[in-house]
């Protein structure tokens, strides 16, 4: 069995359960264990760096230090914790000179990041620890009626000088997860375009005009729901469209829903299991067409 | 012509203290192809940004218009313009140096002092209500492990982190 330390980050047990508990639920099934850690805190994501991105280097590579100290590799949920934990991982353990200098502020806190580990999301666990056909055999429900829009969010793939994680401009890991569950990933504009969610809190405005053009852009290609990795591109999105109709008066009814999800529904996992009246934008119509 | 040389001095001296900055060193490479405009999803949707301007007007000097103004908080980090940049100038890294500086000046949008104040007293950025945190057993959820604020503490202490909200419109 393989182990990883779990990664929860700030907004999924803050805010989505369903997101913690199905992901908990598949990767178990798929043989991998998950290691919850004691200390971890924040990730120091883009609002952070945007405060200090010494200070973020340091919180990040604290985090890293915890799992080394517990000889275990890291696995994210979240997209924005993949990329704080993953960028700062590569750059210190590239650069030597930046890795002294966190060091020196670790230093207060009794820590020293070796580099020892890695720092996964944990698609790359299933395609490279589980396997496509071990995912393929262990398919009970297939979504062959689905058409997902599949919507890794930014920071999956970007920087990819840094995060190394697919092609940025050409992606394919994501796509083939989600037809490795029977789905189709359907193409829709813009489909590698920011949900606008960090504007959230500065300028609600644009980002609700952004969030809006990809509910837009999917709806018009026919998705039956927008899947998601990142929380904060979820509530973006899912919440969103409860701003959309008061401020647009528009109602789209897209659900959206992370590809965690889909993957417990697809293993078998019963829906009353998942805590899915965490969803703003009900998910009916999606459950009805896994049987 | 006193006043020119001075002009060319200030010019210098903010290109230089925005490469001296973590995140800051690629601004000069920039050439003005605007690629980055063009891939931004902001600068698509409001006037209020365009990154290719903010980089223009940071390497002609303009300090205060760069560090006092709205447009450095209208980058979404989504990295578009730094993938496609021919001259590979990181922009949404120099764009978090621009914002680090600003802030170091106490120019801190409100988000980001709450963002700054939920780290300092909770070790997370969203505050987990205690609400939520009884029901994960009812979810068949784990207990959720504790952060660890005590070493956090000494680190936000070690870079000044811990200070940096209380610069709040020090300087406004």
């Amino acid at each position: 069995m393989t182990s990883y330390a779990l990664f929860l980050g700030c907004t999924i047990p803050a805010r989505q359960p369903q997101y913690e508990l199905s992901a908990r639920k598949a990767l178990t099934k798929l043989g991998i264990e998950l290691v919850d850690l004691e200390g971890m805190t924040c990730c120091a994501p883009p609002p952070l760096q945007s405060i200090d991105l010494e200070t973020s280097l340091a919180i990040a590579a604290n985090n890293i230090c915890i799992a080394e100290e517990a000889d275990l590799n890291i696995v994210t949920l979240c997209t924005g914790c993949f990329e704080s934990l993953a960028m700062a991982n590569t750059l210190l353990k590239e650069k030597t000179e930046l890795k002294a200098r966190v060091n020196k502020i670790l230093s207060n806190a009794g820590k020293e990041f070796k580099g020892n580990k890695e720092v996964r999301h944990y698609l790359q666990v299933l395609m490279e620890d589980v396997g496509l056909d071990r995912i393929k055999q262990s398919v009970v429900k297939p979504l062959n009626k689905l058409k997902v829009a599949a919507f890794s969010g930014c920071h999956l793939l970007r920087p990819s000088e840094l995060l190394r994680f697919d092609d940025p401009e050409r992606p394919r890991i994501f796509d083939t997860l989600i037809e490795a569950l029977g789905a189709k990933s359907i193409w829709y504009k813009n489909k590698l375009k920011c949900c606008g969610g960090l504007l959230r809190g500065y300028a609600d405005d644009v980002a609700l005009a952004i969030a809006r053009d990809k509910i837009v852009n999917a709806s018009n290609a026919g998705a039956d729901c927008i899947a998601t990795l990142c929380p904060f591109c979820f509530l973006t999105l899912d919440l969103g469209q409860m701003l959309i109709k008061t401020t647009y008066k528009e109602e789209y009814n897209m659900p959206i829903i992370h590809y965690a999800e889909l993957l417990s529904l697809s293993l078998g996992v019963e829906p009353k299991e998942l805590a899915l009246d965490f969803h703003k934008v009900k998910i009916d119509k999606v459950l009805e067409k896994i049987t | 012509m006193a006043e020119e040389k001075q002009e060319k001095v200030t010019i210098v001296d903010f290109s230089k203290e925005i490469t001296s900055k973590l995140g800051g060193e690629t601004i000069t490479f920039c050439y003005q192809c605007g690629t980055c405009a063009s891939s931004c999803p902001v600068t698509k949707t409001t006037d209020r940004f365009n990154p290719r301007q903010v980089i223009r007007l940071a390497l002609l000097g303009q300090r205060d218009e760069v560090l006092k103004g709205d447009s450095i908080w209208l980058c979404a980090s989504c990295y578009n313009c730094q993938e496609r940049c021919p001259q590979k100038v990181e922009i949404a890294d120099v764009i978090y140096a621009l914002r680090n500086m600003a802030i170091s000046e106490g120019n801190i949008p409100n988000i980001y002092a709450e963002f700054a104040n939920a780290l300092i007293s909770e070790g997370r950025i969203v505050p987990i209500s205690k609400f939520l945190e009884k029901k994960r057993a009812d979810y068949g959820l784990p207990p959720l492990k504790p952060a660890g604020i005590e070493a956090l503490k000494k680190i936000l202490s070690a870079t000044g982190f811990d200070k940096i909200t209380a610069k709040k419109g020090e300087t406004q």
